[in-house]
């Protein structure tokens, strides 16, 4: 791991292609929008790979940070029309106040048990942003009016956040924390015993995660306009999401959310759109399963994901296509 | 002026006691043997040095400082390096990166962590399996990470838990020339359990010998080794 140079070529060349991306094709406002999606599950993937892939604190609540993250923008305008826009400056620090005071309770748990506890802080979150009608206007949500009716100006946005949650976790892996991180996640004991001080180094794991999913949030609301509670606290739309697109990815991998987040949106929006048209309309309905199976799949045959098992994948390949070559 | 003192440490396990009222010293730069039959209470005794459980009763004294309550991650940097008899590698990890993590106890940065690791590595033997991963070594190997990660953090008491078992001859002969390198070279005070005589008979400066959890003897070697008691103890079960 430490002999790699901290960014390669071919990082620096595809931030590049990430950023004239736009300026190379005409993309229609749809494509536009999935682009911002795929860089928006990057940012929740990579900041749940932190936590749970290299920490090894699974948690099945990262709708709580990003959720809170974008009620950090929405409140201030709902309550006083202060700008959407402070969002980018608070929506992360909110999250990591909500972390550290989560993490007091959840930290105390393991495995399956510390899973349950964050998911019942997202949920519990949902239910009393439904009810808190004078702070957060309730289900009926928060309306702004987008600054911008171009998307470009918001990819460039999530684009410099997904680049600020991969360089964080690429500085972070390379420093103390980062083996401490490591150590952790396969033997909690035999850290302790090393000198490391479990509880401080989690706490510092949740902070750099929850900060990066606050700034998701704050992000949303900035581009749609329009948070409620069932949205941005969503159990299955973004703390399920944040899982899979790690999973598929490939969990502990710098790399593996980024293309777990272009996988899944891509199959995503094939199902939903039912094969651009091309399929009867019930399947869109079954994007949710096909997550399912694939999951199940990954999970059998390349548990550590894309990335994590790009070599066996290569291997597979090849032996098909030499077997191919001999027919 | 001793380096460690248990003042009567016991600790119960529900209606068991695992250790029963023990105390004893350990002198600076000494090798203590500590020995007893299957199930007397050495592991306990190491996981209550490093606060893997809390006493029931008694005193831990280290270095003049009562650190009977402190915690477990407090103690390795108070000084107190220790391995596991069931050993705890971190498993998809590197062995180099294993030692790294222990280093970085002491050194802040990246670079003086890799110097540290490859100090060790050398020391330990392990630099031809450095870049393998830990979960992946035969058992000689990682009983050596086990003392390799604990001498990273720079200890100046090392317990060693059984680090010999299982090993064959020729590993037992290496890993008994580690074991005196790191008095002799490091300048380290080491508490060693070991079941096979030949390693703690040749090791040990004095030995502390227990049964049941209570003390039974202390002195030379040799003495213990001509103890009635230890003998009885020691008679009819599976010992070297
Ligand atoms: N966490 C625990 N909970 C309950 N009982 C325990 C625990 N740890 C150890 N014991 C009991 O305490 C006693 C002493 O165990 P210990 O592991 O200290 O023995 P030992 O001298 O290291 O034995 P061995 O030579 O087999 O390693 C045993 O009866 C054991 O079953
Ligand atoms: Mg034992």
């Amino acid at each position: 791991m430490h002999n790699d140079k901290f960014i390669s070529k071919s990082e620096i060349g595809i931030f590049i292609f990430a950023l004239v991306l736009p300026f190379i094709f005409d993309f229609s406002p749809y494509i536009q929008g999935l682009l911002i999606f795929v860089m928006l599950w990057v940012v929740l993937g990579t900041s749940w790979n932190l936590l749970a892939g290299y920490t090894g604190q699974v948690s099945f609540g990262h709708a709580a940070f990003f959720g809170i993250g974008a009620y950090a923008a929405g409140v201030p305008f709902f309550l006083f029309k202060v700008s959407p826009w402070w969002g980018l400056l608070f929506g992360g620090i909110t999250a990591v106040i909500l972390g550290y005071l989560l993490g007091i309770v959840v930290f105390r748990l393991r495995g399956p048990y510390f899973a349950l506890g964050t998911l019942a802080a997202a949920e519990i979150l949902r239910i009393a942003f439904g009810q808190e009608e004078w702070l957060t206007n309730g289900h009926n949500g928060i309306l702004y009016i987008t600054t911008w009716v171009s998307k470009y100006p918001y990819y460039f946005i999530i684009l410099a956040i997904a680049a600020g949650t991969i360089l964080t976790v690429k500085v972070v892996m390379r420093r103390r924390e980062g083996y401490y991180f490591l150590s952790i996640r396969e033997d909690e004991d035999a850290a302790s015993a090393i000198g490391i001080n479990a509880s401080k180094y989690k706490n510092i794991s949740m902070g750099l995660s929850s900060f990066w999913a606050g700034m998701a949030g704050a992000f949303y609301f900035i581009y749609m306009g329009f948070i409620d509670p069932e949205t941005v606290f969503a159990l299955h739309n973004i703390s399920i999401i944040s899982i899979l697109v790690g999973i598929i990815g490939g969990v502990g991998t710098i790399w593996g959310p980024a293309i777990g987040a272009i996988i899944m949106v891509l199959l995503q929006e094939t199902f939903r759109s039912a094969f651009f048209g091309f399929a009867p309309q019930w399947v869109s309905g079954m994007h949710a399963f096909v997550f399912g199976l694939l999951v199940i799949f990954v999970i059998l045959y390349l548990p550590g994901g894309v990335v994590g098992d790009w070599d066996l994948i290569k291997k597979k390949l090849h032996l098909k296509r030499k077997s191919e070559m001999k027919k | 002026m001793s380096i460690l003192s248990l003042k009567n440490v016991t600790k119960n396990f529900g209606g068991l006691t695992a250790v029963n009222n023990v105390s004893f010293d350990v002198e600076e730069g000494e090798i203590l043997g500590l020995i007893g039959p299957n199930g007397s209470g050495k592991t306990t005794i190491f996981n209550l040095i490093n606060h893997f459980f809390p006493v029931s009763s008694g005193d831990i004294i280290f270095k003049g400082n009562n650190i009977t309550h402190k915690k477990t991650h407090e103690i390795a940097m108070l000084g107190i390096g220790r391995t596991f008899q069931v050993v705890k590698p971190l498993k998809r990890l590197s062995v180099a990166d294993n030692i790294m993590a222990a280093a970085f106890s002491r050194e802040s940065t990246f670079e003086g962590a890799k110097r540290v690791t490859r100090e060790v590595l050398e020391f330990t033997h392990l630099d031809h399996v450095a870049h393998q991963k830990a979960g992946g070594l035969p058992i000689a190997g990682r009983k050596r990470l086990e003392i390799a990660k604990a001498l990273a953090t720079r200890p100046t008491l090392l317990l060693l838990d059984e680090t010999a078992a299982g090993l064959n001859p020729a590993e037992l002969d290496e890993a008994i020339d580690i074991i005196r390198a790191i008095r002799s070279d490091l300048g380290i005070t080491i508490i060693i359990v070991e079941h096979i005589m030949k390693v703690i008979m040749n090791i040990s400066d004095r030995i502390h010998a227990i049964a049941y959890g209570t003390t039974i003897t202390e002195g030379s070697p040799a003495e213990v080794a001509a103890n009635p008691t230890v003998i009885e103890a020691y008679l009819g079960s599976d010992y070297h």
